[in-house]
């Protein structure tokens, strides 16, 4: 390990300690160490979008690598890299929200944006999101039996994950209903689309404690790997 | 009864040092615990095994470095995967900082196969846009990638000679920490053009992506930390994923434990204030 990427690990390691040690109580160090990593990442993203989003594709369509503007009609065709100009100008818009009087002009780069996002994701939405899933639900059988070697078997498995399948969405769906006070069986169905509900919201928690947990994971064995290990084998002493 | 109470009002910090002791003690100690590898994992497993060598896989990188620790284990598992059976690799991103990621993650896998760039791998870079560049893709490459990242004109690079649109890729492999990411590449590349999708996904985000295997929507699914383990079994590789999964199973059992305790508790002086007739409602005064 060179001498700056020692360095870079032990600041790295400091920060790192400076946030975990907010798990003891809030602290002078959690809030250095929280204040740069927000002044940080915001002056990365300037820096990153201008480099990234603006300068290819915006100003060097627009002035190219000679840094000539572009003809507006060239051999009688329209010059397309102007309509990049259209889009500079859309930008520019979204800024005059800044200026009260003016703030008005945002509107239309946001309308621009809203409509174009609406426009596009209207149709694969329906179709990804809605037709398929229905599909996906509708063409499932309570009954599953399979081919196999010794003949015709009835899958007890499928055919029960099947079936649970429709009556969670069903039940579910029902749950979602509030044209009708959930009486009878429609608050019976209602109350199983609860439960439905619960076991799902109790998967996505476990995955999102399993998430955390792997974040804090990686976290150690920075700690371990890079910044003790690190260390030591640098120096020579492991 | 004493232990009850002392149960019930554990500090927090006592937890917080409990799980930093059963993560850090495995990953000092590996225990070598067995993964069981899911249906989902195989079949990206057995798709990727069932292409004809030199088949072009288009491999995404949605994500950053906060969710790298789950995330980029996996992309070294399926990248190792695609070369060990001489696939062509085409890497882009939908996040900023995904293609300096896919970077770091082919500096490590060039060192142990015998590939060069621009003949059996590609790095695109980052492009901005979401379903937008997804539906670009769909009618043109060259177009949406004109130069790949180092500014090296796509057309000049064999990898890309006969990719013209997203019809001529084998299997796109997403791995997404959010959108754009595992959505948009479904509701684009798949509704619109019918391309074969892998996902590799946080392990936040996975249950809302079962609905689209149920479908065929996506051929398989690796979620978060476990996923990329599976991925690192099926192909015969003790990676950081597996080495993770000791650390990752030890802190659920402690977690589990005091769910266990915490409940148990609970009831024991639930009952016990029920008794002496302070109301059933009364519950401890536990921080944890």
């Amino acid at each position: 390990m060179d001498g700056l990427t020692l360095f870079g690990t032990w600041l790295a390691a400091i920060l790192t300690l400076c946030i975990l040690s907010f798990l003891y109580k809030d602290n002078p160090f959690y809030k250095f160490a929280e204040y740069l990593f927000v002044g940080v990442s915001a002056g990365f993203w300037i820096a990153y979008n201008f480099h990234n989003l603006l300068v290819p594709n915006l100003v060097v369509p627009l002035f190219g690598a000679d840094g000539a503007l572009p003809k507006l009609v060239e051999e009688g065709q329209l010059d397309l890299r102007l309509l990049t100009v259209i889009a500079g100008l859309l930008g520019i818009t979204m800024l005059f929200r800044f200026f009260p009087k003016v703030a008005w002009v945002s509107r239309y780069g946001i309308a621009f944006s809203v409509g174009l996002g609406a426009g596009l994701a209207f149709v694969v939405y329906l179709q990804a999101n809605c037709i398929y899933q229905i599909w996906g639900t509708v063409r499932l059988s309570p009954v599953v039996i399979t081919e196999s070697a010794t003949g015709w078997t009835f899958d007890w498995g499928a055919s029960l994950a099947n079936t649970l399948l429709i009556i969670g969405v069903v039940s579910a769906l029902v749950y979602f209903y509030f044209s009708k006070e959930h009486k009878g069986v429609l608050g019976a169905t209602a109350r199983l689309g609860i439960w439905f509900l619960m076991v799902s919201f109790g998967a996505a928690f476990g995955y999102t404690v399993m998430a955390r947990i792997s974040l804090l994971i990686g976290r150690m064995e920075f700690l371990i790997d890079d910044w003790i290990k690190g260390t030591l084998t640098t120096l020579g002493l492991l | 009864m004493k232990f009850v109470r002392w149960l019930a009002d554990i500090d927090r910090r006592i937890l917080f040092l409990l799980i930093a002791v059963a993560v850090v003690v495995p990953l000092i100690f590996p225990l070598g615990m067995r993964v069981k590898v899911t249906t989902q994992a195989q079949n990206i497993y057995d798709q990727v095994e069932s292409l004809p060598a030199g088949s072009r896989i288009l491999v995404s990188f949605d994500y950053d470095p906060a969710a790298a620790p789950e995330v980029h284990p996996m992309a070294l598992a399926f990248l190792r995967h695609c070369f060990a059976k001489k696939h062509k690799v085409i890497i882009m991103a939908l996040w900023p900082q995904g293609a300096q990621l896919a970077v770091s993650a082919m500096a490590e896998i060039s060192r142990e196969f015998d590939i060069v760039y621009g003949r059996d791998y590609v790095n695109l870079g980052y492009k901005p846009g979401g379903d937008i560049v997804i539906k670009s893709l769909g009618s043109s490459f060259p177009k949406v990638f004109p130069t790949d990242m180092a500014g090296e004109p796509t057309a000049n690079l064999p990898v890309m000679a006969r990719v013209r649109n997203l019809k001529d890729i084998d299997l796109v492999m997403d791995l997404s920490a959010g959108d754009p990411g595992i959505p948009a590449w479904v509701r684009v590349a798949n509704a619109l053009y019918q391309r074969k999708i892998a996902g590799g996904c946080t392990a936040v985000s996975a249950p809302q992506f079962f609905p689209y295997l149920q479908t065929g929507q996506l051929i398989g699914l690796l979620g978060g930390l476990r996923g990329a383990a599976e991925y690192e079994t099926i192909i015969g590789y003790a990676g950081k994923a597996s080495r993770r999964m000791d650390a990752q199973s030890i802190a659920h059992l402690v977690i589990i434990l005091f769910i266990i305790f915490a409940n148990v508790s609970y009831f024991i002086l639930r009952r016990q204030r029920a008794e002496k007739g302070e109301g059933p409602k009364a519950g401890p005064s536990a921080s944890a």
